[in-house]
């Protein structure tokens, strides 16, 4: 399963024992300090921990070939993630929000332990302590911007958090800051190149896994279905392009994955597209799917409800001559969001996979099987969720790009910090706006 | 001429290389700060370059990957999208009218984002299509160390664009405010230094240190109190659409008009003076100052200890006598990422042009909601007369 390298055992052709020579020669004293930045270099990874399936799972399915085992087990824990999903979803908003924050915990738990695993830095004064920090820095600091962004209302009407949320950035620079002052106080005289690493690697894991699953978020507040729908495109088209790569697979796609086949890869395009398209239309009915997320300041909770946006509104759509000739319906009901969709979809099928290339190449690197064993049969959080990052990036850039137009009450408070005289050039400015657009009486003779 | 040097002792050579070029650096400083703002960006943009290519080259020689396939290329493309963001952001934001004329640069602004996504991914995708068997990790170090790199040059190199957009001044008295420290420093502990200050950097000195700050604020007030008389340095730099060019001309805000402040009993018992007047702008001077002095030079202990990790002496040798350019700027950005978050937090008010477009995209529903909001804010403030007179 693992490939393993023990230290010290006869030389293995291979990159890295070159990097460890090269790095060597490089250096020229060669003293102790060398000797730890060089192992670093070429490090040698423990075997990951045992196998987590529980008891039950295993007595069941003792009888089977181990082949057999395995796919068993892989298809219950799917059903099982896939059931969790239908579940979390059915609680709500808030209950979505700690879901994410607590994966994102643990994918960023994963890496950081396979770092430490890498470069045997175990031993690092601080370094635990320093990384955590960061990660509940980068936390606060986002959480206090979305927080300051939605629930507006709430944070102005109580006198700690309107001055929390005044100075919110240099706040969160300073707590920052103090992180950055400890990190270079903690630096041992014989252990700088791995501390270096290890912030490099701390900072980079935080650039990927913190900032994208507060993305997901903000899709999320956009409205359940920019959440729902890309995750399930997602695991549709790894699913689909696994049966399509099963079935008829011949074709490999990619050295570095060896077992995805173009077969998988077409065939999972296509059904992920039409996939979209009818979970799409499904969805755009319910208002709970479909409304931004709000905050009722009156009631203290959050409220889905509203007037659905024109993309989940019904329209006309004239076939094209080819389809009509087929079909016979000269015009199709559609919502413009299934549009939306089959662009959402084609991303998920066409890029979304080069994440999950990218998580295999840096598995390969650091010669580990899987993230971790959190989920028997599948490997760790990360595992499954390398490609959603990639796609939840997309759809927020979408959204800001195509859907969204900026956040109402933002605005309004971005509004109120300015000049006065600034308010009042603005305010005449929009007042001759809207009496244009007759939205306002026009003035008494 | 420097010829004539070689008859010193090495020790004093050294020492005049380096006096020379400090000077040298100095008033090329001035010279751009007098050529203006374009040159300034410029001057940036080219120092942002060079400090990228030193941090790429060290990662190059420590991990012998010359020969990586596509890395040269994929590290100078990565360099220009998010350069190509962080523009885009600023030509937006600044230029919005000279945008919203032309009808190219209309569709490029609107779908920014997503055009700079879309370039990035593609360096992703590349990235991942050149992934070599057996060099794997390499690959994955230098991608990792060229993010690193990009996240702490460039996006700082555009803070400080930002910054200089506030106010020239709120470019001049940082960098100012960080070369007098280091210089302070070094006098202070050159003279009266004994008392080792962190084991990273043996030769800096707790006397050096202490000494610079109180140097530092006082020089940073002085220089203060010098600049805030001059509307060029203290206006924001505006681009006039209807003479494209740039221009800084304008009434200055509160913070550079002078005001009186009562002096605490203590100071009016030892100078007399029982006020004394002084620009706004000197006291956030001393913030300023005081941060350049005591949390600036961790972002020098964070280069040495860089440099020690990795056994290397200098950044390069651009500069002789001292080293590459990323050695002269190692403090500078981390000063730059505290003003840029100062100016936002205690300065700047939201930018008005920015409001009003982003009031113009929302719906006629939402912008008649925020009308009314506003007008009810502007009441109550006093700053509209009573209701029925608006209507008419």
């Amino acid at each position: 399963m693992t490939e393993l390298r023990k230290r010290g055992a006869v030389p293995v052709p291979d990159s890295t024992d070159g990097d460890n020579i090269s790095d060597k020669e490089a250096e020229g004293v060669d003293t102790e300090a060398e000797c730890e930045g060089d192992k670093a270099d070429t490090p040698d990874v423990p075997p990951s921990s045992a196998d987590n399936t529980p008891e039950c799972i295993t007595k069941a399915l003792e009888g089977l070939p181990p082949r057999w085992k395995n796919y068993v087990i892989r298809g219950i824990l799917s059903m099982a993630m896939i059931s969790g999903f239908f579940f979390i979803i059915y609680f709500g908003p808030i209950t979505l929000i700690l879901t994410v924050m607590t994966i994102q915990i643990k994918c960023f738990h994963e890496i950081i332990t396979i770092g430490y695993r890498v470069y045997r830095s175990y031993e690092l004064p601080w370094f635990r302590t320093l990384s955590w920090y960061f990660l509940i820095c980068v936390n606060y600091f986002f959480y206090g911007e979305t927080l300051a962004d939605y629930f507006g209302a709430l944070v102005q009407r109580e006198e700690p958090l309107q001055f929390l949320s005044r100075y919110h950035r240099f706040i969160s620079f300073a707590l920052y800051l103090a992180g950055f002052c400890m990190f270079v106080l903690s630096l041992v005289k014989k252990h700088y190149r791995l501390q270096f690493y290890m912030f490099a690697w701390t900072h980079v894991t935080l650039l990927l896994v913190v900032t994208q699953s507060h993305l997901v978020i903000q899709n999320l507040f956009e409205g359940m279905i920019w959440f729902i729908v890309p995750i399930s495109i997602v695991i549709c088209n790894d699913i689909m392009a696994y049966l399509f790569g099963f079935f008829f697979g011949r074709t490999p796609l990619i050295k570095l994955s060896p077992k995805k086949t173009w077969e998988g890869f077409i065939g999972g395009f296509f059904s992920t597209v039409v996939f979209g398209f009818i979970l799409a239309y499904l969805l755009s009915q319910v208002q709970y799917f479909v409304c931004p997320v709000g905050y009722n300041s009156e009631s203290n909770s959050f409220t889905i409800e509203c007037e659905p946006s024109s993309i989940f509104e019904l329209q006309e759509y004239t076939l094209p001559t080819a389809l009509h000739n087929i079909l016979g319906w000269e015009t199709v009901q559609l919502y413009p969001f299934q549009i939306h969709s089959i662009f959402l979809s084609s991303f998920g099928s066409l890029i979304g996979p080069f994440g999950g290339f990218f998580a295999s190449g840096f598995k390969r690197a650091f010669k580990i099987k899987d993230f971790a064993n959190t989920i028997p049969g599948h490997g760790g959080i990360m595992d499954r969720f390398d490609c959603q990052y990639l796609m939840a990036t997309f759809v927020h850039v979408y959204i800001g790009s195509f859907i969204r137009g900026p956040n109402p009450s933002k605005v309004l408070q971005q509004l109120l910090l300015l000049q006065p005289e600034q308010q009042l050039s603005i305010f005449h400015n929009l007042h001759s706006h809207l009496r244009e657009r007759g939205l306002l009486p026009p003035p008494q003779a | 001429c420097l010829l004539s040097l070689s008859s010193l002792g090495p020790l004093w050579k050294n020492w005049w290389v380096r006096g020379i070029l400090t000077l040298a650096m100095i008033s090329f400083f001035f010279l751009i700060i007098y050529l203006g703002p374009i040159v300034l960006m410029m001057i940036v943009l080219i120092v942002q370059i060079k400090c990228f290519q030193e941090i790429i080259t060290i990662g190059y020689s420590v991990y012998h990957s010359y020969h990586l396939p596509w890395f040269r290329t994929l590290s100078w493309y990565f360099l220009l999208c998010v350069n190509y963001f962080f523009y885009g952001e600023t030509v937006t934001d600044y230029f919005f009218t000279l945008v919203q004329r032309e009808e190219p640069l209309r569709i490029l602004s609107k779908y920014h984002r997503f055009i700079s996504f879309a370039l990035y991914l593609t360096g992703f995708c590349m990235f991942v299509l050149s992934l070599v068997k057996k060099h794997y990790r390499l690959q994955f170090y230098m991608f990792g160390w060229t993010h690193v790199t990009l996240l702490i040059v460039v996006t700082q190199s555009h803070l400080i664009i930002h910054n200089l957009f506030e106010g020239m001044i709120w470019f001049i008295v940082p960098i100012s405010s960080v070369i007098c420290n280091d210089i302070m420093a070094y006098m202070f502990g050159f003279f009266f230094g004994r008392t080792p200050l962190i084991k990273l950097s043996p030769k800096k000195t707790w006397e050096g240190f202490i000494g610079g700050l109180f140097a530092t604020i006082v020089f940073c007030a002085l220089l203060a109190y010098v600049m805030a008389g001059y509307r060029y340095f203290v206006c924001p730099v505006e681009f006039n659409n209807d003479l494209n060019s740039f221009q800084v001309d304008c009434e200055p805000s509160e913070l550079f008009q002078l005001q009186d402040y009562a002096l605490p009993s203590v100071l009016q018992s030892l100078t007399g003076w029982s006020t004394v007047k002084l620009y706004p702008f000197q006291i956030h001077s001393i913030a300023l100052s005081s941060f350049a002095s005591i949390v600036g030079p961790f972002g020098g202990f964070f280069a040495s200890g860089f440099k020690r990790a990795f056994k290397i002496k200098d950044f390069a040798n651009t500069i002789p006598g001292h080293g590459g350019i990323m050695d002269r700027f190692d403090c500078q950005y981390l000063m730059a990422t505290f003003v840029n978050v100062y100016i936002a937090s205690f300065i700047r008010g939201p930018n008005p042009t920015k409001v009003i477009q982003q009031l113009m995209a929302l719906r006629t529903d939402q912008q008649l909601h925020i009308f009314n909001a506003l007008k009810v804010h502007l009441i109550e403030k006093g700053l509209l007369p009573a209701l029925e007179e608006i209507i008419a």
